[in-house]
């Protein structure tokens, strides 16, 4: 990866002199410079310069999957709250099967949560789908809120982290984009333990040397991590998904 | 402004923790409460400011003094008025404007905890009967609501009344031109009485909610109890909430409440008076 | 042109600022926080947003609205503040709004509106400016779109000197000879150029435009202790 170090700017800031590079997110062209418009990590691959942002509220981006509650019934679909400033829309017609329109409440109801996915994002909302396989209604388990900017370094490089932490629990670890994570295993305890790991390696998403801290923390609630230590390159690259 | 959406799956599940195994989502006993830090300075231009935290729960509360004519009913009494701002910056669910009404009840239901127990002495407040008392203001803001702002809001009122110095008056030029060092306020210390509240979640009665549990608590009851010669002695009571509570239930809010007041006043007395 | 004011009460150059202490991610459930020191004022920030707008008549289809509430803590002052709005914060809001606006870009959020919500826990002068310093962090820490920072500054006048960042003392006490002058100061970090300015007192056209300079060399110093706060990742509260 081409990321030098964890380089942290502020806006204004200059982050690189020079007309070969490109800015891209959160980083805009100023005669010679590329500068930061967003508080966030510097990430140049390429020549391409991004600002990936550290803290703040999720904004939904077309193909995120998100973890949503049902909050209200229309007659064409289902509202849903996912922590944005706006809900996400749900029609009817992006469900896996026909849904009359008087067995709307019955087939997802107020309360319930789902994974969608973000189909297509609005001025008024945020559309969501819930068509393919993997998306769909959930139950049981436990939700818990973490920042989205932390949502990369739960899931690990290709999926490492939940990974560990199945091992280590027994719980799957589903991590939504929008910072909504559910957790779901056979025991409430171990549920309750996989919540404190996940808010442990949120706490500590921009520290060096994550993985080993992790394992440790892991340790010490005296459960036996048996993910094989691996050669993991510390690198904070948001894998945006 | 935007209502606190609880899942369904997340109720069961906080439910059904506590029903069968007494435990809650975050490791905690029923009866446990998070861990209480105490910042004081707050502000040096008032009596006395601290910062309360519970848990991530935290509250800035002051106190100020004031010179008034007394009330013509009691003309050697000084006055005593809390204030609690429920204010937006602490959470989505806030409001901006005037008080709403649980902003009003907060502050009148710790208003009523200090002022019943007779923990300020009005008498000590007055400076020239029938021309001129001190007036005592508790201002707390909620700065951060991550469940249970009644105690942190409460532990802060006596924990700043406590702590607060009293004021020097300088008569002829009829203004307060500082503050004593070592002298406090006038407070009867013995009869210091702080207040819990403990709500109904699931089957069970819990102490020192989380935000989610007090989002779908059935019922909540504030107590505040103070020491009468080393037993527990309830100076004020509030039933807040639409729901109902049994006998049996009242019952185990009151042995809850006993053993926790037993568990956490001598640490309290020590937040309050050091 | 030296007058009666020849040395501050602290002990401060003319240009310095007093120490100043910053921090981010004071309060854990906002989308943006921070808290700013200059000597013993003190301001907290929170930014709430972008979240939607309500009354929907107060929407705008091609932007979000920022919105700013500046108050003061009851006891932050000596004489009690009756907790509420008043003209004084009214105003404060309403400048303070204009000179964030001026670099945060909103128009990706239409509909929405970013609140930004400045406390003073305890004032000794200078309350307006650090609560924009504050705001300005809080800003950058909710990962809004901003061009550049904004780093706000007092400059005044003591009988004939120029004096940076009075304290209340050299704010109050100056009443018997000409009096002194208070003029807060807002600059843009990248351009510097002023994004509030306010004046009240006398004061002559050169001495206006030292004024000026003065606040930028301040407000460099200013600028400095935002960005280490926002750069100091393990002062910061992660949610």
């Amino acid at each position: 990866m081409a990321n030098t170090k964890r380089q942290i700017v502020v806006p204004g800031e200059t982050i690189v002199t020079g007309n070969e590079f490109l800015p891209g997110d959160g980083a805009y062209r100023d005669g010679e410079e590329v500068v930061a418009s967003r508080y966030g990590i510097v990430t140049i691959f390429e020549k391409h310069v991004r600002v990936v942002p550290v803290s703040g509220a999720y904004y939904p981006r077309r193909g995120n999957t998100i973890i949503a509650t049902v909050v209200d019934i229309t007659f064409n679909g289902w509202l849903l709250d996912f922590g944005g400033a706006q809900n996400a829309f749900l029609p009817v017609s992006e469900v896996p099967r026909y849904v009359n329109k008087n067995e709307m409440a019955e087939f997802l109801d107020f309360g319930e949560t789902v994974i969608v996915k973000v189909w297509d994002v609005k001025s008024r909302g945020v559309d969501a789908s819930m068509k393919m396989r993997g998306f769909g209604k959930i139950d049981g388990g436990m939700i818990i809120s973490i920042g989205p900017n932390k949502v990369p370094r739960v899931i690990g490089r290709e999926g490492s982290m939940v990974k560990m932490i199945k091992a280590a629990t027994g719980c799957d670890v589903t991590v939504g984009q929008n910072g909504k994570v559910w957790i779901s295993g056979k025991d409430t305890g171990m549920e309750v333990a996989t919540r404190k790991i996940v808010e442990f390696i949120a706490d500590n998403a921009t520290i060096a040397g994550l993985t080993e801290k992790v394992e440790s923390f892991i340790k010490e609630l005296g459960l036996e991590s048996e993910f094989p230590v691996e050669i993991v390159e510390e690198n904070t690259d948001g894998e945006n998904n | 402004m935007s209502k606190y959406i609880m899942p369904n799956l997340q109720k069961d599940k906080i439910e059904s923790y506590l029903n069968k195994e007494g435990k809650r989502l975050d490791g905690r006993t029923a009866d446990e409460f998070r861990e209480i830090t105490i910042e004081d300075g707050i502000s040096k231009n008032s009596a006395s400011a601290v910062r309360v935290k519970i848990g991530k729960t935290e509250v800035i509360c002051g106190v100020h003094l004031g010179l008034a004519t007394p009330y013509p009913d009691s003309p050697d009494e000084g006055t005593f008025m809390t204030n609690a701002e429920l204010h937006p910056m602490a959470s989505q669910q806030f409001d901006i404007g005037r008080p709403g009404i649980n902003a009003i009840e907060m502050s009148r239901v710790i208003d009523r905890g200090i002022r019943e127990s007779g923990f300020i002495d009005f008498k000590g407040l007055c400076i020239k009967e029938g021309e001129k008392i001190w007036q005592v203001f508790v201002d707390i803001t909620a700065i951060n609501d991550d469940g249970n702002l009644f105690d942190a809001a409460g532990l802060a009122a006596i924990i700043a009344l406590g702590r607060a110095r009293m004021p020097i008056y300088d008569e002829e030029a009829d203004k307060i031109t500082g503050y004593e060092e070592k002298k406090g306020i006038p407070l009867a210390k013995d009869v210091l009485s702080f207040s819990m509240t403990f709500h109904k979640v699931g089957d069970k009665i819990v102490a020192d909610v989380s935000k989610d549990e007090e989002a779908i608590s059935k019922c909540r009851i504030t107590i505040a109890i103070g020491d009468n010669n080393g037993e527990a002695r309830i100076t004020a009571m509030q039933k807040g909430g639409a729901g109902t509570i049994s006998s049996e239930d009242m019952e185990s809010v009151l042995k809850l409440a006993e053993s926790k007041w037993t568990e956490m006043f001598p640490k309290v007395k020590e937040y309050v008076f050091g | 042109m030296a007058g009666i004011y020849t040395k501050r009460d602290d002990g401060r150059e003319m240009t310095e600022v007093r120490p100043m202490k910053a921090k981010v991610g004071i309060v854990p459930s906002a989308d943006g926080s921070a808290s700013f020191e200059t000597g013993k004022t003190k301001a907290i920030a929170v930014v709430r947003g972008p979240r939607t707008l309500h009354p929907q008549h107060m929407q705008d289809a091609q932007t979000g609205i920022l919105r700013v509430n500046y108050g003061m803590m009851p006891f932050s002052v000596e004489d009690r503040i009756r907790p509420g709005p008043n003209r004084r914060s009214e105003e404060i809001s309403k400048v303070t709004q204009w000179a964030l606006n001026s670099v945060v870009d909103l128009s990706g959020f239409p509909n929405t509106v970013v609140d930004v919500f400045i406390q003073i826990p305890q004032a000794d002068a200078g309350t307006r400016v650090a609560g924009i310093n504050a705001a300005a962090m809080a800003l950058a820490h909710a990962g809004l779109p901003m061009k550049q920072m904004v780093s706000a500054i007092g400059v005044g006048k003591i009988d004939k000197t120029l004096v940076v960042d009075l304290d209340k003392f050299e704010d109050s006490e100056f009443h018997d000879e000409e009096g002194s002058t208070d003029i807060p100061i807002v600059l843009t970090s990248r351009t510097k150029e002023i994004a509030l300015l306010q004046l009240d007192g006398k004061i002559s056209i050169q001495e206006f435009k030292d004024v000026i300079e003065m606040g930028k060399k301040a407000c460099d110093d200013i600028l400095k202790v935002q960005m280490d706060a926002l750069k100091n990742v393990t002062e910061v509260s992660n949610e």
